[in-house]
């Protein structure tokens, strides 16, 4: 069974904010609910980097880990969901996340916390599939279409891929070595170090 | 003054038992079970008809699709 991931090319995104537009307009999200985001570093500089970033559907979802009333499911294709009926928005998945996934509408005169929204990859929810309580609690349900995720489809650029984990990474490793790119990929050297920053070999230094 | 200390006894035989039957104060963290809604799996509606290969041929050729080098080379 294929398990789904979202992977963004950072080298390829133009901070168009589409697949932002894409998801709100797919599932009706109200304002002040933002289920993917563009995030961009060192706007304004020359070589700024952009990256799009929603929930991730960890294997090891550390929201799923600390929900107090386990409101999270898994689905066989390894999309993290939640059940609505169920959330006390206590917030505690919000805090977890690493990606700020988790939003949550402000409803009411004081701004109270409503319940948790967050990217399904278009997968909608427990409720049954293409009926109404689904889109109006979790969205549209692209996935039991036969579809991708809007966000991914609508990318321009195809700097944002979603879908079968084994078949996006095959098309990003096609592509890093069409464009020639290694140490320069963005990211590389926060991960693996920089080659220029090494210490220059002291005399009598081992090797 | 014997009946007197039998009631004492009798009064203070539970306080001193309460001690036995002190539970441990340590919380043991277990992992939860999804507690919502069972969902269904995404080929099993009226478009798919539970049909598992019709959907995963459906998913596989939009997977396909997002890879512009194939994409632009068979048109």
């Amino acid at each position: 069974m294929a398990r789904m991931k979202f992977l963004a090319d950072a080298e390829r995104c133009i901070e168009c904010n589409g697949c932002v537009t894409a998801c709100k307009q797919e599932h009706d999200i109200p304002w002040g609910v933002n289920r993917r985001r563009v995030v961009t570093l060192n706007d304004g500089t020359p070589g700024e980097k952009s990256i799009s970033v929603a929930c991730m559907h960890c294997s090891d979802a550390p929201c799923m880990a600390v929900c107090p009333v386990d409101v999270f499911y898994k689905t066989s294709e390894g999309i993290v969901l939640h059940d609505k009926d169920l959330c006390i928005g206590c917030g505690y998945c919000f805090y977890a996340c690493p990606f700020g996934a988790p939003q949550f509408p402000q409803d009411g005169a004081f701004g109270l916390r409503g319940k948790m929204d967050k990217c399904t990859f278009c997968a909608g929810g427990p409720e049954p599939d293409f009926s109404a309580a689904e889109f109006t609690k979790y969205g549209r349900n692209r996935i039991a279409e036969g579809k991708l995720p809007a966000c991914a489809e609508m990318c321009a650029t195809k700097a944002l891929l979603g879908g079968d984990g084994d078949v996006i990474a095959d098309i990003y490793r096609r592509r890093v070595t069409t464009r020639g790119k290694g140490s320069e990929v963005w990211g590389w050297g926060t991960a693996y170090g920089k080659p220029e920053s090494k210490p220059a070999a002291r005399p009598g230094a081992k090797s | 003054m014997r009946k007197l200390l039998l009631v004492a006894v009798a009064a203070a035989l539970p306080l001193v038992a309460a001690g036995c039957g002190e539970k441990p104060t340590v919380t043991v963290y277990k992992q939860g079970q999804y507690q919502g809604k069972p969902d269904k799996q995404p080929w099993d509606n009226e478009q798919f008809k539970g049909d598992k290969v019709a959907w995963e041929k459906a998913l596989k050729a939009r997977n396909v699709g997002q890879n512009e080098y194939e994409r632009v080379a068979a048109h």
